[in-house]
């Protein structure tokens, strides 16, 4: 039976006591919500707390507030919950199924969404238990010298792998993140670093208490995940796409991949290609070939990089199709 | 017609079916002993490496360690097969694959354990590795082993059945391909687990996750160096097996050993990732066929060539070998055959037998093969199958015994079933039918140690309190055959299955059974039950018939009762009926046992293929292809299997559908993958539930079973297996569909989305549309050893070289 | 790796409800429910095949949902009530689920049995009658190498219907395959588990144009003369 390691277990009742803990544990200590991601990796001895704060059970960061200029989804709020959840699904329907493709149904009563925007990277040099790294001699995320994808890279290529990163950056979320010393909004976008190791901004002393996302205003997103399995299997190239239109033209596009970097990749030049343009097969066309340069996947995670990136144009395409009515509005 | 039966072909719940579902079934890592110690194992950090040094004294001073192990400790080596007797329980002086276990701590708790295995010191000295056939052929050394055929080979056949020159100057067209299919592995979702306790009477026992307890037996018995008769083995319910638990471990024999030390029980579960280096999974397989037909589409001569990667140990891998040739023959008539078939070490968790033994892969490339051929010639796939079936009650070119053969009536099912005559060739863009068939065998002719004794022992106690107890040593792993067994003796003593006690898979209570591989279960324990019932029975009717004063020719036994044909008011119940028979004969048990028929074979090799009767599937795949990406799902399969008669056709079909589950994953996505030199190691790429893709809910398609019922001679009412032969036709199938789909040949498995973009590509670029091997190795076979076919007028032995010329001495022939 | 020391490796108490009863347990404060049920509590019931949330063989009821115990830690439990695979019967019997999943050999092996059984339970709790889909969906976070899900799948609709209200038995082709011929059995109907049919006189009169069983099937110790 692979165990947890040791560790000290705190459960505060209030985000202010969550924060003084933290505080007080310093470096050594994690928050958890879910556990989904962080007690695998314990297993694992990727990640070894000396303590773990369980920020799960806080009432204070389960709540979903619509108010008249959008949502603030609180960070414990659970992923079924949020799936199922009417006024999600009315007014953020890629969301709802960004949501419902993460991991499993199990999973996901157990998964917050704070969790799945702090997800750890991945690679699968890293995901392995403790015995099959050391046999590797590790590698630069845990314990090791050198990245063993890229072995010349100065910096680690794990990936960014979180369902719902794509479509909320789409959406022009941000998130609010809270220590004893500070408080701070920032877009959900800032939140990343391209880097496997360092890959939030994130202070390790701030938690992390909601995400807002504004009003819809005409916009729509929709969601594509490629992976192996319609269940438990992460996404190893995903596009979180939004456009607003106004009359038969994009007004503003949004463009998000997932999947293939260590932090959620903007496609800059293929929302410019869209602007302007009523959203057809032409104009997909264009964006979805603009997409493909930017999208670098590495060998590290399931199915071979260079079918991952060749997908990546028909998968940008399929979601900006969604987003016409013409593939089901599966938005 | 058979006659008529009463709880034979119904749908009875399993025996063991409630203890299932309330979570009352005890697996073997729910056990626990009193003074219970955990074991956990080192296991090599390397792939190929001399063990230099192995320093266990930090390891043994920690608090809670009561007991390491090494190598040393256990140095005789042991082996599923006589001839491969090249494993030991933990390495002694070198290790040959990342996971070869290496030390063994016997702690307080499983945390002590793994803190000890953390201070055990190992010094390696590291040798080249092997990560493929192709580096396999081309390394002759340094040998992974210093037995085998040579250099790295552990195996090389080579047998011709007839004259096969002469069948191919016969074909009017000889179709060459080459093929691939990956490893993979069995995945139960139990892991293994064994439990060991030597209790103060100096006798052992072990209850183990196992599908073979009588190996295992004979394995601790020779490493332990204890007589066999002190060792009990109990195979406790196996969460999954699928062959995957059919060698014996190095975990089990190391408990046993650390129990002996310490006079404690001692127990281990293995990690998931522990798992897939037990393995003992698909052998990867590159084949060659070379097939010559006649313009009608049959099979003129083949020649089949195979190279098997058989990872670190021999495990059944001589047997795999054979596989790997003998049941082509034996779904289409094939004159004359040649089969050439090698199995390489490499530095990978070693392969065995998982679900089908080593004939899913030549079935693949045979269905696929014939695919082609269809094409080319102009034939509907499934119609020229129809055309060229191997007759019922024949002989085959390699001597092999077909006795039923319901192969013409699943065709017939299927392509009815799925609409193939009116559906195939008019599905939109991107969707497509692939038939294939195939055929297993009920159970090997021989056993794996040549003797005279029966395969299969059953026992029956009847006492007066009406009780009726069944002890075997079969071992149910899921497919139900402890059930099989109440059923079998209800239908003939006319009870209630329920009120039968089946008491298994302990070898100090039941009478030998070799266990649950090769599909033999039902036929074999299933024969030995019928004769112990049988003449239980006749104990029965005698007592009866003498209360009743009524000839024994009129005597029935049905209902729990025992009566009159011609009266049936007038009778005893079961009951008093054992109180009768008990009063006139003592005390009642009864024996039955079962061995298979000697085969028509007599040539060395001959030992694998034959089997006491085949059973017979096709199925009909649908798959709907994205040709943009390659993405494909399967939306529905029809699938009809010839399964003799349906001891109980809900269990049929729950292997059935199993079979294809298995099949399908196999077909779609499941791979044992490696990756080359990171570290200077050959390292499993991912070692867990989550990278080894086992289909969920979501990719399982609808399936049609259709079951055909072809009452074989040999078989218990008729009965054949089903537990593995309806695996086989669905990975060809897979590939025939995405072709009649996309136009494309994926001459490999997995058929990926990947594979299949690149033949589109392949296709654009006025390439050649097919993704499979390029080039088949130079494989150094034996000269052929020649064998007259049946037809030929062959006895079944080895022709006389000196007597050809083709070489000076008389090849030992068995 | 962590080291030992005595404040890490001491225990710590819960009480919880677990399967309707108040319990207290104490275990080393690293467990998870997983270890604690199956360790501390003596339920093993509660299965488990990766320990790494993988699988969906550990699947529990916590406070009715349908969790991986294998990544709730035992410290977390504190309150709440935990629903295991022992406690699915009850004084009036086994659940329809084990009823449904025993009749139609939805439990092949059984090891990701308890799993799937109270992940459905959780399922009809809250929509007695879901779709084939949903019944998809919500299984998918469960493994089962053994069945391919088919009979799963029946097992949780024949539940379900039972559930409602409904008379309901599983269909033919469940029990038979599709286009069965079932001229050799016997006029025994209803099959299920401990039944008895038909009376003496009915089975007699076909047993009377019975050839003698004996003579087609006993070849001494099944070997073919020689
Ligand atoms: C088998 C399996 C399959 C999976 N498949 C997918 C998938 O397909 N897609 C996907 O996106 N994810 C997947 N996951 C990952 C995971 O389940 C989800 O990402 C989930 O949303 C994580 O949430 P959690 O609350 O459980 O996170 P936790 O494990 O509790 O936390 C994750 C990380 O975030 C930190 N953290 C959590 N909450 C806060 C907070 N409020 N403030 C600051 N830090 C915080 C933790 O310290 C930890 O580092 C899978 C996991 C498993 C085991
Ligand atoms: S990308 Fe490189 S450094 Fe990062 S986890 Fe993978 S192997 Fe390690
Ligand atoms: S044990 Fe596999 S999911 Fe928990
Ligand atoms: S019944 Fe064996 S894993 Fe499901």
């Amino acid at each position: 039976m692979l165990r947890l390691p040791r560790f000290r277990y705190f459960v505060p009742r209030t985000i202010s006591e969550a924060t003084a803990m933290k505080a007080d544990s310093g470096s050594g200590s994690v928050f958890v919500a879910g556990g989904t991601d962080l007690y695998p990796n314990m297993k694992r001895r990727q990640q070894t707390p000396a303590a773990v704060i369980s920020i799960g059970g806080l009432p204070e960061l389960r709540a979903v507030d619509f108010s008249g200029d959008g949502v603030a989804i609180g960070a414990g709020a659970i992923l079924s919950d949020l799936e199922n959840d009417s006024r999600i699904r009315e007014a953020y329907p890629g969301l709802a199924h960004a949501i419902a493709e993460i991991s499993t149904p199990l999973l996901r009563n157990m998964g917050t969404i704070g969790g799945n925007l702090l997800l750890d990277t991945r690679c699968n040099y890293y995901d392995q238990n403790f015995e099959w790294r050391q046999a590797i001699d590790f590698c630069m995320k845990k314990d090791g010298q050198i990245c063993w994808v890229a072995p010349g890279s100065p910096r680690c290529l794990a990936v960014q792998s979180a369902d719902s990163v794509p479509v909320l950056i789409a959406l022009k979320a941000r998130v609010l993140l809270v220590s004893a010393a500070d408080r701070r909004e920032i877009p959900l976008e800032d939140l990343y670093r391209n880097d496997g190791i360092d890959y939030a901004t994130r202070k390790p002393e701030e938690l992390l208490t909601a995400v807002w996302i504004p009003r819809p205003d005409g916009w729509r997103a929709a969601y594509r995940k490629l992976r192996r399995r319609g269940s438990f299997d992460f996404p190893v190239l995903s596009v979180g796409a939004a456009v607003r239109r106004e009359g038969p033209r994009v007004e503003e596009a949004r463009i998000v991949l997932g999947g293939v970097a260590s932090a959620p990749l903007r496609l800059t030049d293929a929302e410019e290609r869209l602007k302007g343009r009523p959203l057809d097969e032409d104009s997909i066309r264009d964006a979805a070939d603009a997409a493909a340069r930017p999208s670098r996947p590495m060998d590290n995670t399931d199915f071979s990089f260079l079918w991952r990136k060749e997908m990546t144009k028909k998968y940008v395409a399929s979601a900006l199709r969604a987003l016409t009515g013409a593939e089901g509005g599966r938005g | 017609m058979s006659p008529p039966t009463r709880v034979v072909g119904r749908p009875y719940e399993k025996v063991d079916a409630a203890a299932k579902v309330t979570g009352q079934t005890r697996f073997a890592d729910d056990l626990v002993l009193p003074r219970m110690l955990h074991c956990k194992l080192l296991r090599s950090r390397r792939t190929h490496a001399i063990l230099r040094r192995v320093d266990v004294s930090r390891a043994a001073a920690l608090p809670g360690v009561l007991a390491i192990a090494t190598g040393r400790d256990l140095p005789i080596p042991f082996g599923i097969l006589p001839v491969s007797q090249d494993e030991h329980a933990l390495c002694l002086d070198r290790v040959r694959f990342v996971g070869d276990p290496i030390s063994a701590v016997a702690a307080l708790d499983e945390e002590t354990a793994n803190e000890a295995l953390a201070l055990i010191e190992v010094d390696y000295e590291d040798l080249p590795t092997i990560a493929s056939i192709e580096q396999a052929v081309e390394t002759p050394f340094p040998r992974i082993h210093d037995y085998g055929d040579r250099d790295n080979f552990h195996k090389l056949v080579s047998m011709e059945f007839g004259d096969v020159e002469e069948g191919f100057a016969r074909a009017e067209k000889i179709y060459d391909d080459l093929f691939f299919y990956e490893g993979n592995t069995h995945l139960p979702l139990e892991q293994h687990a064994a439990l060991a306790d030597l209790g103060p009477d100096g006798k052992l026992t072990l209850w183990s996750s196992t599908q073979t307890p009588h190996y295992v037996h004979r394995a601790l018995a020779k490493v332990l160096e204890m007589p066999a008769a002190r060792i009990r083995v109990i195979a406790t319910p196996n969460g999954g097996g699928f062959g995957g638990k059919s060698d014996p471990f190095n975990h089990e024999i190391v408990v046993a050993h650390l129990s002996r030390v310490t006079g404690r029980p001692v127990k281990i579960c293995l990690t998931r990732e522990e798992v897939f280096y037990c393995h003992r999974g698909r052998h990867p397989i590159l084949m060659r066929a070379r097939t010559g037909v006649r313009r009608d589409g049959s099979i003129t001569a083949m020649h089949f060539q195979t190279v098997l990667d058989g990872g670190a140990y021999g495990s059944y891998g001589v047997a795999s070998t054979y596989y790997s040739g003998a049941l082509q023959t034996v779904t289409y008539p094939v004159p004359v055959y040649r089969f050439d078939g090698a199995r390489v070490f490499t530095n990978k968790p070693p392969c065995g037998p998982k679900r089908g033994h080593g004939t899913p892969q030549p079935r693949f490339a045979l269905e696929a093969q014939l695919d082609k051929i269809a094409v080319d010639l102009g034939f509907d796939p499934a119609a020229m199958r129809l055309s060229h079936l191997q007759p019922p009650s024949s002989i085959t070119a390699n001597f092999l015994r077909i006795g039923s053969m319901g192969l013409g009536a699943c065709i017939e099912k299927v392509v009815a079933a799925s609409g193939w005559k009116e559906r195939r060739g008019r599905l939109p863009r991107g969707r497509g039918l692939g038939i294939a068939c195939s055929s297993y065998i009920c159970g090997a002719g021989l056993p794996i140690y040549w003797n005279a004794m029966p395969q299969s022992g059953v026992q029956l106690k009847l006492d007066r309190s009406g009780g009726v107890t069944v002890f075997c040593g079969s071992t149910d792993i899921g497919q139900g055959s402890d059930s099989v067994l109440a059923y079998v003796v209800a239908e003939v003593l006319g009870i209630d299955p329920f009120d039968i006690r089946v008491v298994t898979a302990d070898t100090d209570l039941t009478p030998v059974d070799l266990g649950s591989y090769s599909s033999r279960v039902t036929l074999m324990t299933g024969n030995a039950a019928l004769q112990a019932a049988e003449r239980a029975r006749e104990m029965l009717v005698a007592a009866a018939g003498e209360k009743l004063e009524i000839p024994g020719s009129r005597v029935a036994l049905a209902e729990g009762r025992v009566f009159d044909v011609e009266d049936p008011d007038k009778g005893l119940s079961f009951v008093d009926a054992v109180i009768a028979a008990e009063s006139k004969f003592g005390t009642i048990g009864t024996v039955g046992s079962y061995t298979p028929p000697p085969s028509a074979g007599r040539y060395r090799g001959a030992g694998v293929g034959p089997s006491p009767a085949y059973s017979y599937s096709a199925a009909v795949v649908e798959v709907d292809v994205d040709p943009a990406t390659g993405i494909y799902t399967v939306p529905k399969i029809w699938i009809a299997h010839d399964v003799g008669k349906c001891i109980n056709p809900v269990l049929v079909i729950g292997q059935v559908e199993g079979s294809v589950y298995m099949g399908l994953g196999e077909a779609m996505m499941e791979e044992m993958a490696y990756r080359d030199d990171v570290n200077g190691n050959v390292m499993h790429k991912a070692p867990s539930m989550l990278e080894y893709k086992s289909p969920t809910t979501l990719e399982m398609p609808e399936v049609v079973t259709l079951l055909v019922e072809d009452p074989d001679p040999n078989g218990p009412f008729g009965a054949k297996e089903v537990g593995q032969g309806p695996l086989l036709p669905i990975p060809p199938a897979v590939a025939n569909a995405v072709f009649d789909a996309v136009g494309v040949r994926i001459d490999e498995i997995p058929v990926t989305p990947e594979k299949i973009a690149r033949a589109l590509k392949a296709r654009a670029a006025g390439q050649p549309a097919r993704v499979g091997p390029a080039s088949f190795p130079t494989i150094p076979y034996p000269d052929a050893v020649r064998i007259p076919t049946p037809a030929e007028g062959g006895d079944g032995r080895a022709r006389d070289l000196a007597a050809t010329g083709a070489g000076g001495v008389r090849k030992a022939d068995r | 790796m962590a080291p030992s020391n005595d404040f890490l490796r001491s225990k710590s108490s819960i009480s919880l409800h677990v399967n309707g009863e108040p319990v207290e347990v104490s275990f080393a404060s690293y467990k998870t429910l997983l270890e604690v049920l199956r360790e501390d509590l003596q339920l093993t019931g509660t299965k488990h095949g990766c320990e790494l949330g993988e699988c969906g063989a550990c699947a529990v009821l916590v406070d009715g949902r349908p969790v991986l115990s294998c990544l709730v830690l035992g410290l977390a439990c504190q309150g709440r009530a935990v629903e295991t695979v022992e406690g699915m019967a009850s004084a009036s019997g086994l659940h329809p689920l084990q009823k449904t999943f025993a009749e139609l050999g939805a439990a092949q092996c059984g090891y990701c049995t308890p799993g799937f059984l109270l992940t459905a339970q959780a399922l009809l709790d809250a929509n007695p009658s879901p779709t084939f889909r949903q019944i998809q969906e919500a299984l998918a976070g469960n493994i089962c190498r053994c069945t391919g899900y088919i009979k799963i799948y029946e097992a949780v609709e024949l539940a379900a219907a039972r559930l409602r209200g409904e008379d309901a038995s599983p269909r033919r082709e469940t029990l038979y395959g599709t286009d069965f011929d079932d001229s050799g059995l016997l006029p025994v109907l209803d099959a299920g588990n401990g039944s008895r049919a038909t009376s003496g006189s009915e089975t007699a009169a076909v047993l009377r144009g019975q050839p003698d069983r004996k003579t087609e099937n006993e070849k001494p110790d099944g070997r073919e003369p020689r």
